[in-house]
């Protein structure tokens, strides 16, 4: 269940509590978010959506323990992410978080296999398990024949997919997709968001995904807008995308 | 290690670039060996001077002499083990550039007092019994070809009218120390007395003075030039590398053009590896804020950009070590014993390698330590 009132359990995995956000440009003070509360479960997928500059990004930063908040609190699977120390924080990015980014942010040099090893190297695993999971996530992309790729050697719905599968490698608790699809012609567009909505039916990922298509955004639950500083659920969550 | 793979793709990023980075590492080692081994061959005679000697030349200059008559007074100072003196000859074989350093030897206590240039003893026997015998260094007489039984003309142009003096090669000295001077022609004082005009005869050039132990070093030298004092030859007592350290400053600051060049070659060394990571890491910088936002810390990224640059430095430094280690004993054969010995000692290696790695991690530290400050979101921003 989904709430944007603040009013959701303490079961909640993510808990998101009167959260601010005020950046500092030219003496100005910029409030991108105000007093904004969520609750997501596990097995939630939940689209962002909003104008440009709206704060979208920012949003996820902050849920993914890339950024401090100026106010409010972040709580994930009960750990309170808002006042970690930045070392702490970060081993918790490693153990919690896969990111998804607009531009697939591959390492050029490494190939497929090697990118999606990545967050494997931050844990204890053997070299031989790595191998294991490694193969898995790619064939869970349908990239089990392009392992030894480069990047440039891939279309960008591939990179995405390489993407996808590092963002899932480790297991997270929950992944972040800032713009998924953004740079992909329609067709790739439609192939990520089905694998990616295979992630929570099949897989019982927790999804939260910024997106500018509406079409996109359909896949998910739930829509929540983000509107001065907070998030409103959209009157008629599915409405939009039918009328398109 | 399981980071290896991610390293060496970051290193093989720009082919050129890393052959270009590589390759400046070689060449400054390769320059620095080089110049080590130059001013290690002129401060050679300082570093292996005889701790326990002490030489005593003329107050005003090497170049005037000392009468005979003070070897016997030295001999009584306490402390004393043995002295002998030489005179420069300074003749000139065939031509002057076959230069070489000619000494007239006392024969009686040369092999005491320089104990560490041996000749064997027949060689010396059948040498104190030829009168134009001479005692020839090893590397000189490798330089012209010579062997024992060859007779070698020079001529005499410091003593009285020019004529040319012939000598029978009775022996051939070697240095029982690494890098020993075995450039030197020696040959007999009773002979030299002989045939010099008599102006110059009862002169010595130098005395070399045997100490019972280093210790006496000072109490001897003073007690050698107050004997001297208020003569009319004066005299000047130094250990001999205080001798051989003087000598070498009259070719003049050796020490300072090699210390300097060297500095000049590293710093520039820095700056140039020190962009060049700047750059490469300024380039890739979202990839560093991607490795961060999947978990990597701040130490794991400087780590990452400190071993790439140390391992341009060790590979770059390597080539270059290796490749003076090629060139200088080809060089030395080449120069033909002009200089003395050219050794690139293991010291000059390890030295080297040394300052490659630091300037290894220092080029590598500014960006390494950017990029462990860089925040993701901003880095991210910038797409
Ligand atoms: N480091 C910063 N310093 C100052 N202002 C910032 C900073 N980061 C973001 N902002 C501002 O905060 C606002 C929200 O930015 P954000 O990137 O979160 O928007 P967004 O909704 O993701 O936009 P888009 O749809 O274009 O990606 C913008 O006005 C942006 O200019
Ligand atoms: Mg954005």
């Amino acid at each position: 269940m989904v709430r944007v009132d603040g009013n959701g359990t303490s079961q909640s995995l993510i808990q998101v509590r009167n959260l601010g956000k005020t950046y500092r440009r030219g003496g100005e003070d910029i409030h991108v978010l105000q007093e904004l509360n969520l609750d997501v479960d596990k097995g939630d997928f939940v689209a962002f959506m909003g104008p440009s500059g709206s704060g979208k990004t920012t949003l996820l930063n902050l849920l993914g323990g890339l950024d401090v908040p100026t106010r409010g609190t972040v709580t994930v699977a009960g750990d309170e992410i808002t006042h970690m120390s930045a070392g702490k924080l970060t081993a918790w990015r490693a153990r919690h978080v896969g990111f998804i980014f607009q531009m697939y942010n591959l390492i050029p040099v490494l190939t497929a296999f090697q990118n999606v090893e990545l967050p494997l190297l931050l844990t204890s695993l053997s070299k031989a398990e790595r191998r294991k999971h490694v193969e898995t996530a790619l064939a869970v992309v349908g990239l089990g024949e392009r392992m030894n790729h480069y990047p440039r050697q891939l279309s960008g719905g591939q990179e995405q997919r390489v993407a996808i599968a590092r963002a899932i490698v480790a297991d997270p608790t929950f992944l972040l997709c800032d713009e998924p699809t953004g740079d992909l012609d329609r067709k790739s567009a439609d192939e990520i968001m089905e694998l990616i909505t295979r992630l929570v039916r099949e897989y019982g990922k927790t999804v939260l995904m910024v997106t500018h298509d509406p079409v996109v955004a359909r896949r998910a639950d739930i829509t929540l807008h983000l509107e001065k500083g907070v998030l409103v659920e959209a009157r008629e969550p599915h409405s939009i995308a039918a009328e398109v | 290690m399981k980071f290896r793979s991610l390293i060496f793709a970051n290193l093989f990023r720009k082919k050129l670039r890393l052959v270009l980075t590589i390759g400046s590492f070689a060449v400054a080692l390769f320059l620095f060996s080089f110049l080590a081994v130059v001013r290690g061959a002129f401060n050679r005679g300082a570093d292996i001077a005889g701790a326990d000697r002490l030489v005593t030349i003329n107050r005003v200059s090497i170049i005037q002499p000392l009468p005979l008559s003070y070897r016997d007074k030295i001999l009584r100072i306490p402390g004393v083990k043995a002295v002998t003196h030489n005179n420069w000859f300074g003749g000139v074989y065939q031509e002057e550039k076959n230069f070489f350093p000619q000494f007239v030897i006392d024969t009686e206590n040369q092999r005491q007092v320089m104990s560490e240039l041996q000749v064997p003893d027949d060689q010396w026997q059948a040498f104190l019994k030829d009168r134009e015998g001479a005692i020839v260094g090893a590397r000189t007489a490798q330089r012209f070809g010579w062997k024992i039984g060859d007779r070698v003309p020079i001529k005499n142009v410091s003593y009285g009218t020019a004529a040319t003096w012939e000598f029978n090669i009775d022996g051939i000295y070697h240095s029982d120390r690494p890098g020993g001077d075995e450039t030197q022609f020696w040959f007999q004082w009773d002979y030299f007395e002989e045939r010099v005009p008599q102006s110059f005869k009862g002169n010595v050039g130098w005395y070399v003075v045997k100490l019972d132990s280093p210790d006496y070093a000072v109490s001897v030298a003073k007690a050698i030039d107050d004997m001297a004092g208020n003569s009319s030859f004066e005299t000047k007592t130094e250990t001999e590398s205080q001798f051989a350290a003087g000598w070498v400053k009259q070719f003049g600051n050796i020490q300072f053009l090699v210390v300097t060049i060297g500095s000049v070659v590293f710093f520039t060394l820095l700056l140039v590896t020190g962009n060049t990571m700047a750059i490469s890491v300024r380039e890739r910088i979202n990839e560093l804020a991607i490795l961060k936002a999947i978990g990597f810390n701040d130490r794991a990224v400087l780590f990452f950009v400190l071993s790439e640059s140390l391992t341009i430095a060790l590979i770059g430094g390597l080539l270059g070590l290796g490749l003076a280690m090629l060139a200088v004993p080809a060089l030395g054969n080449a120069l033909n014993g002009l200089l003395p010995a050219l050794v690139l000692s293991k010291a000059i290696l390890v030295a080297g390698l040394g300052s490659a790695v630091i300037v290894g991690v220092a080029s590598g530290l500014l960006p390494g330590i950017g990029a462990m400050r860089m925040r993701v979101v901003n880095a991210l921003r910038r797409v």
